[in-house]
């Protein structure tokens, strides 16, 4: 079970954040996600697991925005209290915006997520720029504070990303996604590729931020361990489908479908 | 005792584990339990080992789902089903609500001690000095090194970890308390403040089911037992 639940405070709000309606997309013959539907509150982080080929980072990357789906709706609430958008009726650019300011995408590949040749300072100012800011200063003090945040040393904010470790790496494109502020984030294995001291030094980062922040996320990873830990829910996915979803920890300790059993069997201790 | 509140109805809970890469062999545990916690109770529950205590322990905080059945905790003044209610609900339930206490610590890289036990006084609400202030004193009053505070409990003996976790479960007791073997290795000084821990809680208003190992720590705390064997013997029969 859980050793810390997670104190976010979920009263009181009425309304998910997010919504996906029988959201699919197909290659061709083949599934890629078929009917998938939730509800994301605020402050909630949903845990997506299962084996490569399951259909996690195919459905994650149609929740975020990037592939649209060949069926089914992504409903997004942009601000609190604001109608619901469906994402791919926004015109490309109103979701390029969206995807920048309101959504943070953290990849697994730090590379994908930053820009290699600018500074660690200019990546995180980057966003913030992009908000509208224009202040100089006040950006890279703010790029500062979420250096620090993320335990890179301030004294490295005009070193390029390819200086970095791996684990730094990451932790920056952290910073340059959480810096704006995001209601939702989403992550694809992002300990994915990273040595196990390392991950779990990212782990602890990412359970506190998540907490103190209060955000919603949606967390794609293969690693149960990694599940059990930032996630308060589960959907577990085969072949494209969702075969069980619940409680992240009820569906760890106590898994009813046939192939999440086998998943959490086949691993020595979560 | 019966002026007090009810905080846990039970009704016709029954449980199964199919384990469907085995043969989908089933595997009854229990059927149709019912029984009520009220406030201010400590309800033991009796039987032998295997008999399915730990499973309804962890049935009653959404941990296990029963395979029918109805777990009512009351929370903010009203009944929720937690084998019905929402992941989010669950987890609003346990942050103010119910509380499970276990024989294991799952501990957290780099979260030292201290931490652990603030933890749920700051999800709650409480003032950072006030929490930091109250951590401590559960922690000294369980006998745990002050030089040890500051460490991860990665490295800590099995007593201490436990002593740990039972520190974060009483720096705040839920209104609703689930135990399972909170003494199992202890020694005899930190059992019996494990003993006046429960025995608090209860005279705060906690309603509390527990499984005790140690009979001499069974019955002092016990204000009413529940032998779950004849439910299993009604799951084997079915």
């Amino acid at each position: 079970m859980n050793a810390l639940v997670s104190p976010t405070a979920l009263q009181g709000t009425l309304r998910p954040i997010l919504s996906a309606r029988s959201v699919s997309r197909f290659y061709g013959e083949r599934i890629g996600c078929a009917e998938v539907s939730f509800d994301l509150w605020p402050g909630e982080v949903l845990g997506i697991v299962g084996e490569s080929g399951s259909g996690k980072s195919t459905l994650l990357r149609c929740l975020s925005g990037i592939d649209r789906p060949d069926a089914g709706e992504v409903l997004f609430e942009a601000t609190p209290g604001a109608d619901f958008l469906e994402i791919f009726d926004l015109p490309e650019q109103d979701r390029r915006h969206l995807m920048r300011t309101a959504w943070g995408i953290v990849h697994q590949n730090p590379r994908d997520g930053l820009r290699m040749d600018v500074s660690a300072g200019g990546n995180v100012g980057e966003r913030l720029m992009d908000r509208g800011d224009r202040h100089y200063g006040r950006i890279r003090e703010a790029a500062t504070e979420w250096l620090t945040r993320v335990e890179i040393e301030a004294a490295r904010i005009d070193d390029r990303p390819r200086q970095f470790s791996g684990g730094m790496q990451q932790r920056l494109q952290i910073a340059r996604v959480l810096v704006s502020n995001p209601r939702l984030v989403f992550m694809d294995e992002p300990t994915g590729g990273l040595d196990v001291s390392v991950q779990a030094r990212l782990l602890d980062l990412l359970r506190v931020l998540v907490r103190d922040l209060g955000l919603a996320a949606i967390i794609v990873t293969h690693d149960l361990a990694v599940a059990r830990l930032l996630t308060d829910r589960l959907m577990v996915m085969k072949d494209g489908r969702v075969v069980e979803a619940g409680l992240t920890d009820q569906v760890l300790d106590d898994p009813q479908h046939a192939y999440t059993q086998l998943l959490t069997s086949a691993v020595l201790a979560v | 005792m019966s002026d007090q509140p009810e905080m846990i109805r039970v009704e016709a809970v029954s449980k199964s584990f199919t384990l469907h890469n085995q043969g989908s062999v089933r595997l009854p545990v229990f059927r149709d339990v019912n029984f009520s916690v009220r406030a201010g109770e400590v309800l033991v529950l009796a039987g032998a080992s295997g008999a399915g205590k730990s499973s309804l322990l962890r049935i009653l905080y959404g941990n296990y789902l029963p395979s029918s059945g109805r777990i009512e905790i009351r929370h903010d003044g009203s009944m929720v089903d937690i084998a019905s209610a929402l992941p989010r609900t669950i987890l609003e339930v346990r942050r103010r609500t119910l509380g499970f206490v276990s024989q294991f610590l799952r501990v957290i890289p780099r979260v030292s001690a201290l931490d652990i036990v603030r933890d749920p006084l700051l999800a709650r609400g409480v003032d950072p000095a006030e929490a930091t202030e109250r951590a401590g004193a559960m922690l000294a009053r369980l006998n745990l090194p002050e030089r040890l505070w500051a460490l991860a409990p990665a490295t800590f003996s099995g007593g201490e970890q436990q002593r740990v976790n039972i520190a974060r479960s009483f720096v705040d007791p839920s209104p609703v308390m689930l135990i399972d073997e909170p003494t199992a290795s202890l020694d005899a000084r930190n059992r019996d403040v494990v003993v006046d821990l429960i025995a608090e809680a209860r005279s705060r208003g906690s309603a509390i089911v527990g499984i005790f190992h140690d009979e001499s720590v069974r019955e002092r705390v016990a204000t009413r037992w529940l032998d779950i064997t004849h439910f299993r013997a009604a799951a084997d029969a079915a």
